[in-house]
């Protein structure tokens, strides 16, 4: 692979190795190791049934897509497959931007084919003959593995006219990002790839009926295509032993920050937060003690002590108020200034805002400043009034998840330690205010 | 840097492959002069047949296009919140002391661009530099300071 880039090297590790089998070996696994590990086999045998039979297959497998919104997979491709427009899209969001997440890039990075065949599949499932990949710019090493397995790939006759000797066209075109957040957003996503500024669309309409250049559309993350050939596989029943009832399935997560081994590990839904942190991750840095972890990226909210024991399921989750998001955690040690942090935040919102709607322009300026104030202790009295209507406003008002997300964790914060945003606040209350 | 019109000419058909793939070429011509000089986004406002105003507007809207002429090394610190906890606050306030510039700024020789930049995807190596699009992981003052000799020491030799 061209570049004299090298390799950052990534911990992969788990429970559960049926996504991550070829990942963390230090190597690319070309065409044919991956068709030695049985790769492309499912492509094949999706191919010799009927569309519809996939559609349903990965109904009956409850996946849920692992982009972070966690909806239906299958709801998704049986929209478009029911579409009667000629021209249909697949587009695999590979943006991965959220703070803390690299799972998307390990999996390209080593595994790369085993994106091509999801994608493949759910061409063919929705009967759509272009794929596009839209990978994160600053993903440039991953940029070229994945060009060069797109070219083996078609090389090989599993891209193109009549795929894998089918009556089948599908070809897979790969765009680069250019460094915006938002564009992971998956409207502003298709505004990129027209060549325009990353504005993300009001939706409905939704993808599935007004996507890419206006054609039904499915988007879908980097993990969740590379669940299709598990599910066919070890068929929907099959994949429903992993997980439980509301989540099946494995689920990688990206754990960083205070631990002794940061990095990626595939689990099964169901596991507990204290599993992952203390088991897998290698517990906290010698000396350190657990604080309090950033479930779900910039856009998350914080989980403390009493959380350890809750289990990393959708509505596990969803009952204890915590994201699972992308599926990334970072984990902060008891000397980290939480203020610090939400202050990293406000200004990565404020910075990535794509000023397209108010709440979110004006709210994440507004709520960085104040979040400055309170970090620097020259909170204003009414800052933390001010900082909750904000919060309040920009989630209720804005027109894209970035907007509606982007006061998550600071509103977590001050529901766990209300103190930090009191007024006179911590530093001026030692001598100044009394 | 010469500005060669045949040359940007030739960037803008090579990547012309197609709807929407003005992204891409605004992107081979940065990687290749390092920013947008106006020639090539006149030209690529021609060849597209896109207003002007449209290039602008995509060319001020992602972070890797610089209408200005960037150093001809870029080093980029991460302020992601896994490298920021683990240091990258001190390793940014080190390299923004030894080159004399803030983020966001390029040197007046033309050598250095220094830039932050959000969660990179490599945040269990934090914190990273990245320079010229090469990872540096678990950075700190002291490997900061020798990244920076070592791209000097070939710079003298160049
Ligand atoms: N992986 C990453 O790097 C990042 C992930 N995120 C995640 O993104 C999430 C928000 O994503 P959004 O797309 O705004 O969520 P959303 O809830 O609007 O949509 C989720 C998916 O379901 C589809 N959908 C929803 N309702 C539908 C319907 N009625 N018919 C057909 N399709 C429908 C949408 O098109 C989309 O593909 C957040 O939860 C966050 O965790 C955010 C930033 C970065
Ligand atoms: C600001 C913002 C950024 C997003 N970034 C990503 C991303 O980088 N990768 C991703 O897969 N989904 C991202 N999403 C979610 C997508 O809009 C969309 O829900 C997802 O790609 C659907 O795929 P899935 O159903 O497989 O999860 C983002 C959403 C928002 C609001
Ligand atoms: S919520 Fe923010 S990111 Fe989303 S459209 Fe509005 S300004 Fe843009
Ligand atoms: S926080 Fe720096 S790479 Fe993720």
């Amino acid at each position: 692979v061209a570049g004299k880039v090298h390799r950052p090297f990534s911990i992969v590790g788990g429970d559960l190795h049926l996504l991550t089998g070829n990942c963390g070996k230090g190597q690319i696994t070309n065409i044919t190791k991956y068709e030695e590990s049985g790769g492309y086999s499912m492509l094949r045998k999706a191919l010799a049934q009927p569309p519809s039979a996939i559609v349903d297959e990965v109904k009956a497998a409850g996946l849920v897509g692992r982009g972070g919104a966690a909806f239906p997979t299958g709801a998704k491709w049986e929209a478009v497959a029911a579409s009667n427009s000629p021209i249909r899209y697949v587009v695999c969001n590979a943006d991965e931007a959220e703070p803390g997440t690299f799972k998307d890039r390990v999996v390209i990075e080593d595994d790369p084919h085993r994106v091509i065949e999801g994608l493949a599949i759910c061409g063919y499932a929705v009967g759509a003959h272009q794929g596009y990949i839209y990978i994160r710019g600053e993903y440039t090493l991953q940029y070229w593995i994945l060009n060069a397995a797109v070219d083996e790939a078609r090389q090989a006759g599993v891209l193109g006219k009549n795929i894998l000797g089918s009556d089948f066209d599908f070809d897979i075109e790969i765009r680069r990002g250019a460094g915006a957040y938002i564009c992971g957003e998956e409207t502003a996503l298709f505004e990129s790839i027209e060549g325009k500024r990353g504005f993300p669309r009001v939706k409905p309409p939704f993808p599935t009926t007004f996507g890419l250049f206006g054609k039904p559309t499915v988007i879908n993350n980097v993990e969740t295509l590379i669940n299709i050939p598990l599910i066919l596989q070890l068929g929907s029943a099959g994949y429903r032993q992993f997980g439980t009832e509301k989540s099946p399935g494995p689920k990688l997560f990206c754990i960083s920050g205070d631990v002794v081994h940061p990095g990626l590990y595939e689990v099964p839904f169901g596991v507990t937060f204290r599993h992952l942190l203390y088991d897998l991750a290698g517990g906290m840095r010698p000396g350190s003690q657990f604080q309090a972890a950033l479930f779900g990226g910039a856009a998350g909210a914080f989980a403390v002590e009493q959380n350890l024991d809750v289990r990393l399921t959708f509505e596990d989750l969803r009952a204890a108020g915590l994201p699972l998001g992308s599926g990334v955690i970072t984990v902060f040690d008891q000397s980290r200034d939480l203020l610090d942090i939400l202050l990293r935040l406000g200004h990565f919102f404020a910075d990535e805002s794509c000023g397209k709607c108010y709440p979110c322009q004006l709210g994440t300026q507004r709520q960085y400043e104040i979040l400055q104030r309170l970090a620097d202790g020259r909170a204003l009295p009414g800052d933390k009034e001010r900082l909750l209507d904000i919060g309040w406003t920009m989630t209720d008002a804005s027109l894209c998840g970035l907007g509606q997300t982007a006061a998550s964790a600071v509103l977590s914060a001050m529901r766990l330690w209300p103190e930090l945003f009191e007024f006179p606040n911590a530093v001026s209350s030692i001598g100044e205010q009394a | 840097m010469d500005i060669s019109i045949d040359e940007i000419d030739q960037i803008i058909n090579q990547e012309a492959f197609g709807e929407g793939s003005l992204i891409a070429a605004l992107e081979a011509i940065q990687a290749r002069y390092n920013f947008l000089p106006s020639e090539a986004i006149i030209l690529a406002s021609d060849r597209f047949g896109v207003p002007l105003s449209q290039i602008y507007s995509v060319a001020t809207f992602y972070n890797a296009f610089s209408l200005k002429p960037k150093g001809k090394h870029c080093l980029q610190v991460c302020m992601g919140t896994a490298c920021h906890v683990r240091g990258s606050p001190q390793v940014l306030d080190r390299i923004q002391t030894k080159l004399g510039i803030e983020p966001g700024e390029t040197s007046r020789d033309h050598l250095f661009t220094l830039e932050t930049v959000n969660c990179l995807g490599a945040c269990a190596l934090g914190p990273i530099v990245v320079t010229d699009g090469e990872y540096s992981g678990q950075m700190n003052v002291q490997k900061a300071d020798q990244l920076l000799k070592t791209i000097l020491r070939a710079e003298v030799k160049a």
